[in-house]
């Protein structure tokens, strides 16, 4: 049923000495929501970044093994970054629309990538919206600046943008952390509705929203990846030691 | 219930006043500790209005001396033995041609060496010690990049005392000015929207051209103009480089002999004659005027731009 979209496979990063990920192996499926998760400072933000090679603008990082998305080795000389970063759309910690008006926010990567066509642009950018779940909110002042929203119109804005670049995959890092519940909220109910399109891989800190949204569930600690598995196997009856104490709240 | 309230509120009063009785001994203290505030208070004051009376006195001088030579003439003649045939327009067409070729030289060479360091160069030994000389050299005399102008551009280029090698020497010297200040503003810009940029698949000059510049410009514009303003009051250098003294005709182009301001107004103050004495002051209402409108400029742009 579930085809893989990304195969990792003998991962190893180093921040200068800092072995930070350590031997990692995981297949990700296709239309569906990997939650990592992890006390902070165990890897799972940099695995993430992996995906999109956005660690490769860090100095002293050195990265080695597979990665293969749809069957392409990102790392490999062949791939342009800017190809890649375009199929696998990443969304932040904190929302960062840039200071322009909510349009060229989300016009923002098609124009990067060639599209001029004006009448192509407003259909891709009110479907983007859409696909965000915040054209209602906006479509009666696209050209108000984007800083003056709420929070999480600002992350569902971020989430749009990086819809509108028509990526496969979408990275998700702690996209709710500096939100509010009933922000939060929306953005897991819009996840949901994503998945049907997207390959969504998300960190977060918060173990019920793994729950309550993943399908699989990935538990890092200090590098390694301890354990992967559905989630409501990792959740209900975790098989290592440090998942159990984890999810128990005893650490981190 | 109330009777019990009134008697806990009296604890209490007695308990306050007690305990400020108790301070009695520190409340000298306190009266020490406000007196030397006020004696710190008036001594700021102070200082602030020295400078601000001898700017006033200087101001006020100036204007007194100089206002009636502000005459349609004084900007029509040119430099002359007569004062009253005297006039600034060479002087000022001097300085319109240096800032028209200086302006447009910095502000591109500035903002690209600061772009480069900023977003290209690897952060190594090298670049930093570029950096380093970069600050250092916005510190060096103005004399010095005179007698480096007359070495390189006058002589071994062969430009002769021209305004182009004047606005070359000017370039090299503001040049520092406006790399630091482009710098400090491109540096300015939240690593999370270029991240956002670069997480789109745009590639780093994008990301420079529509995220970078645009967050980062009212910063470099200031910075630019603030660097211009002094350059158009800097004499030592241009008078290394052999902009003249006593000029009756306006540049042509860039190779001819020019004067600018700062220079004029110089050689007015050493002549004898009480009225060349009242045409520089003249002069210096003029140099003043262009000044503040280009500050005032700077100003706008950074408020107009301010997120």
């Amino acid at each position: 049923m579930s085809q893989q979209a990304i195969s990792v496979d003998n991962l190893n990063l180093y921040y200068g000495q800092n072995h930070a990920l350590k031997n990692i192996s995981m297949d990700i499926d296709k239309n569906s929501v990997t939650a990592l998760i992890g006390p902070s400072g165990c890897g799972k933000s940099t695995f993430l970044r992996t995906l999109n090679r956005m660690n490769d603008m860090i100095p002293g990082v050195k990265i080695e093994g597979q990665i293969n998305i749809h069957n392409q080795n990102i790392y490999s000389d062949q791939v342009h970054v800017e190809m890649l970063r375009k199929n696998v759309g990443m969304v932040f910690q904190a929302p960062n629309p840039f200071p322009k008006s909510i349009y060229d926010n989300v016009a923002y990567g098609p124009r990067i990538h060639g599209l001029r066509d004006k009448k192509k642009l407003d259909e891709l950018i009110e479907k983007s919206l859409r696909g965000a779940a915040i054209w209602d909110e906006v479509k009666d002042r696209l050209k108000d600046k984007a800083t003056g929203l709420s929070g999480g119109q600002q992350q569902r804005l971020c989430i749009a943008r990086a819809l509108a670049v028509e990526p496969e995959v979408l990275l998700m890092d702690e996209p709710t952390s500096a939100l509010d519940p009933i922000s939060t909220a929306k953005i897991e109910e819009l996840i949901q509705e994503l998945k049907t399109s997207y390959t969504i891989v998300i960190v977060t800190h918060n173990m019920q929203q793994a729950a309550r949204i993943s399908d699989k569930t990935a538990f890092f600690l200090s590098g390694d990846l301890i354990e992967y598995n559905k989630t409501e196997q990792l959740f209900s009856t975790p098989k290592h030691k440090q998942t159990e104490d984890y999810i128990t709240g005893r650490f981190g | 219930m109330s009777a019990e309230k009134t008697l806990s509120k009296e604890h209490t009063n007695q308990q306050t006043s007690s305990s400020l009785r108790n301070h009695s001994h520190s409340s000298s203290q306190v009266q020490r500790r406000r007196g030397w505030n006020y004696l710190f208070h008036a001594l700021f004051l102070l200082a602030t209005l020295v400078g601000i009376i001898v700017l006033a006195f200087l101001l006020f001088d100036i204007v007194k001396r100089g206002w009636s030579w502000l005459t349609p003439d004084f900007f029509e003649n040119f430099a002359s033995r007569l004062p009253s045939r005297s006039g600034f327009k060479a002087a000022i067409w001097g300085s319109l041609w240096m800032i028209g070729v200086t302006a447009p030289l910095t502000f591109i060479l500035g903002v690209s060496t600061a772009i480069y360091l900023e977003e290209y160069s690897k952060k190594n030994w090298l670049s930093r010690f570029i950096q380093l000389n970069i600050s250092n050299l916005a510190g060096v005399p103005s004399i010095v990049y005179g007698i480096l102008g007359l070495t390189l551009f006058v002589r071994i280029l062969g430009l002769g005392s021209s305004v182009l090698a004047g606005s070359l020497t000017m370039t090299l010297l503001v040049l520092p000015i406006v790399i630091v200040a482009s710098r400090e503003s491109i540096a300015s810009v939240p690593s999370i929207l270029k991240q956002a940029s670069y997480a789109m698949g745009a590639s780093r000059w994008q990301t420079i051209r529509h995220v970078v510049l645009p967050y980062a410009l009212p910063g470099v514009l200031t910075g630019t103009i603030l660097a211009l303003s002094r350059a158009i009051g800097e004499t030592a250098p241009l008078i290394m480089v052999g902009a003249v003294t006593f000029v009756a005709f306006t540049p042509e182009n860039l190779f001819s002999p020019f004067t600018v301001m700062p220079i004029q107004i110089y050689q007015w103050i050493g002549l004898p004659r009480i009225e060349f004495q009242q045409l520089a002051a003249a002069g210096i209402i003029v140099l003043l005027i262009v000044l503040l409108t280009m500050n005032a400029i700077a100003i706008l742009l950074r408020n107009k731009f301010q997120r």
